[in-house]
């Protein structure tokens, strides 16, 4: 066979495309587990939280995270009669160790868990320079700490203020949502250890998740819903007052 | 070939082009992971290693498999819906090897943290002053067995946390 030299220009980059397809080889399947099968969130009823900082403890047990920082914590709020614009809100060590007592003084008082909330349009993974963090085919916002810098950009841009850069790994981290728990059909660490069931893992292409029933009959919210950011951290009995 | 008359230099400079282009896509081989583009654009194998984080909560199904005596006193009482590791802390590494013996979390803490009356607290939820209850003294599994803790459903005058035998 006689191949021109113009021939030979044009096959040899079409050569090394289809060799490196061939060097990456077949994506390795999960067993049991198809992440197109699912698109993972949270429902934090505020109604049935009582500060207790189990959901701080376990997720700082579970994931390592370093002592002063928080992939999830839980804040008080009070909102007096005439300011409803600027409530007072306290998060000691994250709530991790419960609260100061509130006085019944005819203001309100709740608390509220926060957490990242994995985001369907994520404003963090979008800042992303190198390609370090994303949203997994199931929805859950992760990082890749091997690939990530530390330029901070995605702690930035978290609307939320979910992010943190690890004291010791200097790279960004954040909540899994206990990826490698739900992936094994665990809950997550703050739901195994909530005691009265004010946080629950959501499936939302789980036909048979309860979260579908709550989201029909009962009045909840996201955090930040102006920003448009596709939260699917569900807040059920959440007051006007939080941000 | 008269039109390419004197023209040498120019595939001279095509061909540094393309030379150019093969070193790129060698170099793009090597320092592009495999991974890479699986998904999105990002690392696709990275979620498999975030997968791979050991487990340290071992849920409720594990400690339900052997310990069937609390759980039936759990079941009747007011506590049912809460998490052996809601208090007990995380116990994947006692499931995994049993000889490892759990401690037993401090009753006058553990508590504490969920039943301290507090304005902020759900009203319905039942709350205590410590200071006030019983005399401020007596420590919770006293009266109270902990797995089923309404005094009318499972007294637990032993004092065993475990309850009464």
């Amino acid at each position: 066979m006689n191949i021109t030299r113009r021939q030979m220009l044009i096959l040899l980059p079409a050569a090394a495309v289809a060799w490196e397809s061939v060097l990456a080889g077949t994506p390795e399947a999960a067993p049991n587990y198809k992440m197109s099968d699912h698109w993972w969130g949270m429902l934090i009823d505020i109604s049935k939280c009582i500060g207790c900082g189990n959901c701080v403890r376990a997720c700082q047990t579970e994931n390592d995270v370093p002592d002063g920082f928080f992939r999830t914590w839980v804040e008080r709020y009070n909102v007096s009669d005439e300011n409803m614009t600027s409530p007072t809100v306290i998060s000691p060590d994250g709530g991790k160790e419960g609260f100061p007592v509130a006085v019944e003084d005819g203001e309100k008082y709740f608390f509220v868990p926060k957490m990242c909330n994995h985001c369907a349009d994520s404003p963090c993974t979008q800042v992303c320079p190198v390609g370090a963090t994303f949203i997994s085919p199931d929805g859950v916002v992760l990082i890749d700490q091997t690939y990530c810098l530390g330029c901070a950009y995605c702690v930035q841009a978290c609307p939320y203020g979910c992010r943190y850069i690890h004291p010791q790994k200097e790279v960004a981290d954040k909540c899994t949502l206990c990826y490698h728990r739900i992936t094994k059909g665990l809950t997550t660490a703050c739901c195994e250890a909530c005691p009265t069931g004010a946080r629950q893992l959501a499936d939302l292409k789980n036909p048979k998740d309860p979260i579908h029933e709550f989201l029909k009959t009962h009045n909840v919210q996201v955090l930040k819903p102006q920003m448009s950011t596709g939260a699917k951290v569900f807040y059920n009995d959440l007051d006007g007052s939080v941000r | 070939m008269s039109a390419f008359k004197d023209a040498g230099h120019l595939f001279r400079f095509a061909g540094l082009f393309v030379l150019a282009f093969l070193v790129f896509l060698v170099v793009r081989h090597y320092v592009v992971p495999k991974s890479f583009g699986e998904y999105g654009h990002y690392r696709g194998a990275a979620i498999g290693e975030i997968a791979d984080h050991p487990i340290k909560f071992a849920g409720h199904e594990t400690c339900e498999g052997c310990h069937t005596d609390i759980l039936d006193v759990k079941k009747a009482g007011k506590h049912a819906h809460v998490n052996c590791e809601a208090c007990h802390g995380a116990l994947a590494n006692h499931a995994d090897d049993p000889s490892i013996k759990p401690v037993l979390p401090d009753t006058a803490v553990l508590c504490a943290r969920c039943h301290t009356a507090s304005a902020a607290k759900p009203k319905g939820f039942p709350q205590v002053v410590p200071a006030d209850h019983m005399g401020g003294g007596a420590p919770c599994e006293t009266c109270h067995n902990p797995h089923s803790p309404a005094l009318d459903s499972a007294p637990n005058p032993t004092g065993t946390p475990g309850g009464a035998k």
